[in-house]
């Protein structure tokens, strides 16, 4: 068969904050250029980041330097962090900020005219370059209007089904189709940069919208690329929880930034009783002392709602199962006794519209309640820090795809700046890539048949299951079984089940027509729902300690050992439902200097 | 829990005609969880469009009982009772059921000339908050397209899509406009291919806008003031000839090097 087809130099797959700065930076350097997009151009799941930017600016705190946010970022990730990534990404990242300035991007102010940052949780300095709450919208249309004032051919509505390979093993293209027509589509390239974001909609309680499935961790490990860290997952400690159709989404950290406390159904500001070993020499030990913080970081030590977005999750998640919770089953987020109505309206419009409008509740005179979410996967596609090439030669990835830059556990804020980062740097290591011209043949055509027939498959079937029924038991059984909370026989069972979603996936029928059919669209994506659940089950298994974002029950403290090395997971066959092999991966060794500042902190 | 008639457009560019769907309505439920639970349940195939469902992404907007609305920030309890009506966007072409061909935008977008900044300085431009508060406002734009949608210019007579950039776009304009860094000048094409002339100013544009952004008020009323001002002050006409400072087209600003 023939179909519509592309040759790129570099072809990007995913148009949010990595993708869209990859391509700048590709096409800066003279190459053609291609971005594919399951959603429309600027609808990408970076405009739903609220808080900010983290970059070591220091026009807030002028203290503050690239040092301390490299053993921020270290120390959130509980040291599981690629060392070279975290150490570049607080280096470049005031850089990537302010070229942002140049293609329009309109940050809060300082008085002097400066880029206003904000405090975080993790941070020790206010850090956050920010918009209001709407940081992710800033980002993505400056980026979106400066790809499109460089004429960059943009493929809308265009989902990837599998990256295709040369007869030499070389990444050489992928096989697509246009939602809007159902047509096929192939794309040969020199190089393929993956950007496509993160994999949390295969939870319950999720702040991830439908794009979240896992497509590139999936397509980057069925073409012989690693995948590491997937047991660690991120909840964030506030998304709402009432009305339940609205649950999971989203409260910008920022909230407790400027000033918001939690509180427990006794009024309780109960954050004091959950500070680890490793915060209490830097966190108040009273209200008092916490309070006199926000207005000046020398006066007292931080509030204990700003440590890392692991500790407050587990901490919140505590409350509620000791009987303490809010009526919905979370706990209270209280700005209204804390701050002027103007204040919160100013600093927070895009929450006091999203509460007065979905759940009723005016922010600025109640507590929200809020409740812990799925939000970000830590874990992703092992890279190379400096070029962020893959293990496959040709495949690249940055952003929440790649793996190793957080550790066990981001830091709020770090995710826009990674994304600027190591978007750049992805567009940099590709174009390198392909002048070197050592670049694939062209894609075998029997592997693009066979992608195509087996998404076609579900039509075919005389009878079979609905993709929807099959996406709601799976979100319903990761949320029970590979939650927040883990423990090892529910991981076996989860492990269990995962292997009857295989065999339910393989019997989809979908209904209707190819041309905008989201119940197809659906049965495309569980597949790789279903493989990155794999990959985050068995990791989840073998890690038997705590540490970030990976909670065990049954093994509550972290292990020094399993604090060495990453699992790494890798397909035996390349195929969806192929078994997976997982081994050890050590951790880099820092050199000493870096060492030493890690020390310092200690 | 109550149950609710769905009345929802299904077809395609060749015609379609209502389907009606009764489904359960939870507490604090939007249009647009209806709509899934339709999808989920009785019609799989059926096309709308959707990403954030938090009112940041601007992808699910139709037409609920007859007006542009988001999907996912419009309450059912908040609507009359009775059947609801839910139907895409009338001013773009159907590509299937909710879901429209907005490629229209697309294509203005590519015909904004970029922002032309002075070199940036080694420590970042400086900016004042009093400054930049006018194009922040703008910014919060979430491209939903609506005020597109709502815009008679454009929903009444489709020729007018050759020369009218319609109101999303006037509030780029006005923003690049009012941007401190600024130094490309936009005021002729504005008012020459991008039709600035024809809007009269029904307000119907903000209105809609689910981030109340001032669209008539605060971009197109301050646009207009400037493009006329520019047109026909002879000084600043005598000025431009002089300077000879021409429209630069979006490829010319996009070779400023990266710092």
């Amino acid at each position: 068969m023939t179909y519509e087809h592309h040759d790129y130099d570099v072809l990007i797959i995913g148009a949010g904050g990595a993708g869209l700065r990859a391509a700048i930076e590709a096409k800066q350097r003279g190459l053609k250029v291609g971005i594919v997009t399951k959603s429309l151009l600027g609808k990408a799941h970076t405009v739903m980041a609220e808080g900010g930017m983290a970059a070591a600016m220091g026009n807030v705190y002028p203290e503050d330097n690239w040092q301390v946010h490299f053993r921020d970022t270290m120390r959130g990730g509980k040291y599981l962090n690629n060392y070279r990534m975290a150490e570049l990404h607080a280096k470049e990242a005031p850089d990537r900020v302010l070229e942002l300035e140049q293609w329009g991007a309109l940050f809060d102010r300082t008085k002097d005219g400066k880029i206003l940052q904000r405090d975080f949780g993790g941070h020790r300095y206010a850090r956050l370059a920010h918009v209001g709450d709407r940081t992710g919208l800033e980002l993505i249309r400056t980026l979106q209007q400066k790809v499109v004032s460089m004429g960059t051919d943009v493929f809308m509505e265009c989902k990837i089904l599998k990256l295709v390979h040369d007869a030499n093993g070389k990444v050489a293209g992928c096989v697509a189709y246009r939602r809007p027509t159902g047509e096929f589509i192939t794309f040969g390239a020199k190089a393929i940069i993956l950007a496509t974001g993160g994999a949390g909609k295969s939870w319950k309680f999720t702040s991830n919208s439908w794009e979240g499935t896992g497509d590139g961790h999936a397509m980057a490990l069925w073409a012989g690329a690693k995948l590491i860290d997937m047991e660690c997952i991120q909840f964030h400690p506030t998304g709402m929880v009432w009305p339940l159709s609205v649950r999971g989404l989203l409260v910008t950290e920022g909230v407790r930034g400027d000033g918001g406390v939690l509180r427990n159904s006794e009024g309780e500001r109960f954050m004091f009783k959950y500070v680890a070993p490793m915060f209490r020499a830097e966190t108040a030990e009273s209200e008092e002392e916490a309070d006199k913080w926000y207005d000046d970081h020398t006066a007292g030590r931080r509030p204990p709602e700003l440590l890392p977005r692991d500790e407050v999750a587990r901490a919140i998640n505590a409350e509620v199962k000791a009987g303490r919770g809010s009526p919905h089953g979370g706990v209270f987020l209280d700005i209204a006794t804390r701050r002027t109505p103007e204040f919160i309206r100013r600093r927070l419009p895009s929450m006091y519209h999203q509460f007065m409008e979905l759940a009723g509740v005016d922010i600025t005179t109640e507590a929200m309640e809020i409740g812990p979410t799925c939000h970000y996967i830590m874990g992703g596609v092992q890279v190379e820090a400096d070029s962020t090439a893959t293990s496959v030669p040709g495949l690249f990835a940055a952003g929440e795809v790649a793996g190793g830059m957080h550790g066990a556990n981001r830091l709020g804020g770090n995710s826009l700046s990674d994304l600027i980062v190591f978007g750049k740097r992805a567009g940099a290591g590709a174009a390198e890539y392909v002048a070197a011209g050592d670049v694939a043949g062209p894609m075998d055509p029997a592997a693009i048949e066979a992608a195509i027939a087996e998404s076609l498959a579900p039509f075919e079937r005389e009878v079979g299951e609905n993709p929807y029924d099959i996406q709601r038991d799976l979100q319903e059984m990761m949320q029970a079984n590979v939650g927040i909370i883990r423990t090892q026989s529910e991981l076996e069972e989860a492990a269990r089940q995962l292997e009857s979603f295989t065999e339910r996936v393989k019997n989809i029928k979908v209904k209707g027509g190819r041309a905008y059919n989201p119940g197809w669209n659906l049965a495309t994506d569980l597949p790789a729902m279903i493989t990155v659940c794999k990959t985050v089950t068995i990791g989840a298994t073998l890690r038997k300690e705590s540490r970030g974002g990976h909670t065990r029950e049954d093994y509550p403290t972290a292990d020094a050992h399993l604090g060495t090395f990453n699992f790494a997971h890798t397909t035996d066959g390349g195929n969806w439902d192929s078994a997976i092999v997982t081994e050890e991966s050590p951790i880099l060794t820092l050199p000493d200097e870096l060492k030493a500042l890690l020390e310092e902190a200690k | 829990m109550a149950e609710v008639t769905m009345r929802v457009w299904r077809g395609d560019a060749n015609g379609g005609d209502f389907e009606n769907y009764t489904v359960t309505q939870n507490e604090g439920e939007v249009v647009l969880d209806v709509i899934h639970r339709i999808q989920a349940t009785e019609a799989p195939d059926l096309a709308c469009r959707w990403n954030c469902k938090a009112g940041k992404c601007g992808s699910c907007a139709a037409e609920v009982n007859g007006k542009p609305r988001l999907m996912c920030m419009t309450r059912m309890d908040q609507l009359p009772e009775g059947p609801v009506t839910v139907t895409p966007m009338k001013t773009f072409p159907i590509i299937r059921d909710l879901v429209t061909d907005v490629s229209f935008n697309y294509a203005q977008a590519e015909k904004v000339p970029a922002l032309l900044p002075p070199p940036m300085p080694a420590e970042g431009y400086r900016m004042f908050q009093e400054d930049v508060q006018r194009g922040q406002e703008f910014r919060k734009c979430i491209e939903c397209f609506m005020c597109q949608d709502v815009c008679h210019v454009i929903r009444d007579h489709e020729d007018n899509k050759q020369h009218y950039a319609g109101p999303r776009f006037f509030i780029r304009y006005a923003e690049l406009e009012m941007h401190p860094l600024d130094t490309n000048d936009r005021r002729d094409l504005i008012r020459e291919d991008m039709g600035l002339g024809y809007c009269n100013i029904t307000k119907c544009c903000t209105e809609v806008c689910p981030e109340h952004i001032k669209i008539t008020d605060n971009a197109i009323i301050p646009l207009k003031e400037r493009v006329v001002d520019a047109h026909y002050d002879p000084v600043a006409w005598l000025g431009r000839k002089i300077r000879r400072k021409t429209k630069r087209s979006a490829a010319d600003a996009a070779v400023q090097p990266a710092p």
